[in-house]
């Protein structure tokens, strides 16, 4: 039998004033899980985590937690602690102090507090700056202080709220890996907060896309990368190429032919289509295969095409180019040791297609 | 920048600089170093003081006369700034928590008074706390008296004059420093399961505690020295500091002995500005000694 969700959001909704922030959200998170909500700023992520820790009440529906409903609880009854974006470090007590915080709340006893307050400063390694001022301490610095203050009070869940935004490119990895590295040890469940699809993928068991106020998307990084739900996904994690195309016969084991973009192709496809229906055929830049047109014959329909422009990224090239009735398509092919040399020139006519069954179809969207 | 406009820059800074020492100089070291000086002279009978140097007059102020003045005026003073920061922390914390559109206009009206002349204004009070003044006639009406109520001339009279008159000195630099004080930290503190009495007393409170110390200083002070609030609402019975020192300039003509009351004054007031600035190192931590010029030396090895 499965273990009950540890937080539960039954179709919740929050107005403000006259601007809705959230549409009727269902969302069940498993205890132990690290849950990422991803999506541009605005989509309701944040509200979603205020709701969680207590600062904002519903509008509409029920929130759990354990198994209970908590909807007007206040925050500080909620066995729930937050990773404030700006830290919120209490800046007239030291790093000892801040830490202890939650637990002077509690009224714990002194020999527990100096004694969980020193375990909790060794396992974020800020023992020797117990003493130190959050002024005096570098941005990584105040981040474990911000984690530490948090998870020394045992939350059920810990809130962590785009935690990473201050930090410069390779603290912010080194951080990613810690705090995956902590929520393992801990097996408390960490609910994520972030715009940023990598870290979103890098750290998640499940990911949660939203936009709008809606979730578009639940799913592994892996499902999320390669099978979005909708264009909205597909478009926000990664790059992506749009093909339009139109449903011609229908095939027997889950594959179609179509009309993509004037070629005859086979589509590999999840539902039921009609002849006619139109669709809207999803490809990464990484699916895409690219030859020169006179190098050989492929066996598979392709495009013709030509190159507009190359980019060298190191492990990487990026690739544009114009199909022959004028779509614009990105590619990316990896350097690897039977193909030393990716030299392309602007110009150069190439046929392009793509790995049989790496493709998505959805039913074209009216944007 | 051109170098002739950088030279006429430099010039300028050194120009204004030099005017505001000078100025400083002239109008608040020097007098405060002459009142000093006369403060160590001597009174003779139809002199305003004769060279003589002692520390006659200030052994004067440890007499009984001058110690009760300077008891009821601390006591009267403190009095009313205690009440002031009681009403100006809600109050201040109010407009600060305000809608950002309302702020500027509830702070206009805490500075409106300022616009009538304060004499005026004490004048004004006479009418509200006089035997027959609005005050008595609305407790009488509501028939929680039935004889007016002794206020005016008495100490309460004054308390109630130097309260409403200083008001505005504690809400204003309150205001200030609640502001700016960031919701985050309250969020946070409730986050980690204080409720709010607790949030207030552990997070609010220490932080605006220079807010506090400005407000208390900025009232504390002029209540203390004040002359004209005393003197108009006042009962002739009990003289304060301000009426004291005012007295010995101008009908005892004893230049000394008030030079050195005032110089008393003076003393309280650096001894104030000291605590304040040992609050606002205590709220910024060490701060200013430590950072950012002495970068905190990465221990965990992490940067």
């Amino acid at each position: 039998m499965e273990t009950p969700p540890i937080i539960e959001l039954r179709g919740i909704a929050k107005y403000f004033g006259d601007t809705c922030a959230l549409y009727n959200i269902n969302l069940e998170i498993a205890n132990g899980e690290f849950l990422t909500l991803l999506g541009p700023s605005g989509c309701g992520k944040t509200s979603i985590l205020r709701l969680i820790s207590g600062f904002e009440r519903p509008s509409k529906g029920d929130l759990l937690l354990n198994g209970r409903i908590i909807n007007n609880t206040p925050p500080e009854r909620r066995q729930v602690n937050t990773v404030f974006q700006s830290y919120a470090l209490f800046p007239h007590m030291n790093v000892w102090d801040n830490v202890a915080f939650g637990l002077k709340m509690q009224r714990r006893p002194k020999g527990e507090i100096s004694r969980r307050v020193a375990e909790v400063l060794r396992r974020v390694h800020l023992d020797a700056l117990a003493d130190r001022m959050p002024r005096q301490l570098s941005g990584g610095q105040q981040q474990r202080v911000a984690i530490a203050r948090a998870i020394i009070n045992n939350p059920l869940v810990l809130l962590l709220d785009e935690p990473f935004s201050a930090l410069d490119f390779k603290l912010r990895k080194q951080m990613q890996f810690e705090i995956k590295h902590l929520q393992r040890q801990l097996g408390i469940t960490f609910v994520f907060v972030t715009h940023d699809q990598e870290e979103a993928f890098a750290m998640s068991d499940r990911v949660v896309v939203m936009n709008e106020g809606e979730i578009r998307q639940i799913g592994t990084s892996q499902q999320i990368y390669e099978e979005p739900e909708n264009l909205f996904v597909a478009r926000f994690v990664g790059d992506i190429n749009v093909l339009d195309a139109v449903i011609t016969t229908l095939g027997e084991n889950g594959i179609c032919m179509a009309d993509v973009e004037g070629v005859e192709f086979p589509l590999h496809v999840r539902r039921e289509y009609e002849p006619g229906e139109t669709v809207n055929v999803l490809l990464r830049p990484e699916d895409l295969k690219i030859h020169l047109e006179h190098e050989k014959s492929v066996e598979s329909p392709f495009f013709l095409g030509r190159i507009e422009e190359t980019v060298y990224k190191g492990a990487t090239v990026d690739i544009l180019l114009t199909l022959d009735n004028g779509k614009r398509l990105q590619a990316v092919e990896f350097f690897n040791e039977d193909d030393a040399e990716i030299s392309y020139r602007p110009g150069d006519r190439v046929t392009v297609t793509w790995v049989a069954g790496w493709e998505v179809i959805l039913t074209a969207e009216s944007e | 920048m051109p170098r002739s406009d950088a030279k006429a820059g430099s010039v300028f800074r050194a120009v204004c600089i030099k005017v505001t020492w000078l100025w400083l100089a002239a109008f608040a070291v020097v007098p405060v170093f002459a009142l000093m000086l006369v403060s160590l002279l001597h009174k003779e009978h139809y002199e305003f003081f004769i060279p003589v140097l002692t520390l006659d007059n200030y052994r004067e102020l440890l007499g009984p006369v001058f110690l009760t003045v300077f008891w009821d005026s601390t006591r009267l003073a403190a009095l009313s700034t205690l009440v002031c920061l009681l009403v100006g922390y809600p109050f201040a914390y109010g407009i600060a928590k305000s809608p950002a559109t309302w702020r500027p206009w509830l702070l206009l009206l805490v500075a409106i008074p300022f616009w009538t002349n304060s004499l005026i204004r004490t004048y004004a009070l006479i009418l509200i706390i006089g035997i027959h003044g609005m005050a008595n006639k609305a407790l009488i009406g509501l028939g929680l008296l039935s004889a007016p109520l002794e206020m005016l001339y008495t100490d309460f009279a004054v308390f109630i004059g130097l309260t409403y008159t200083f008001l505005p000195f504690m809400v204003l630099p309150l205001y200030a420093s609640i502001e700016k004080l960031d919701a985050g930290l309250i969020d946070a503190a409730k986050d980690l399961g204080a409720n709010s009495a607790e949030a207030f007393w552990h997070v609010t409170l220490p932080l605006t505690l220079p807010g506090i110390m400005a407000g208390c200083m900025l009232v504390f002070l002029p209540s203390f020295s004040c002359f004209y609030v005393p003197e108009i609402l006042g009962g002739a019975k009990n003289m304060l500091l301000g009426t004291f020192i005012k007295n010995q300039f101008l009908v005892a003509n004893n230049w000394p002995l008030g030079a050195a009351a005032s110089f008393v004054l003076t003393l309280l007031l650096i001894i104030m500005a000291g605590a304040y600035r040992l609050a606002g190192v205590y709220v910024a931590g060490r701060e200013r000694k430590d950072s950012p010029s002495h970068a905190p030396t990465p221990v965990s090895g992490d940067e």
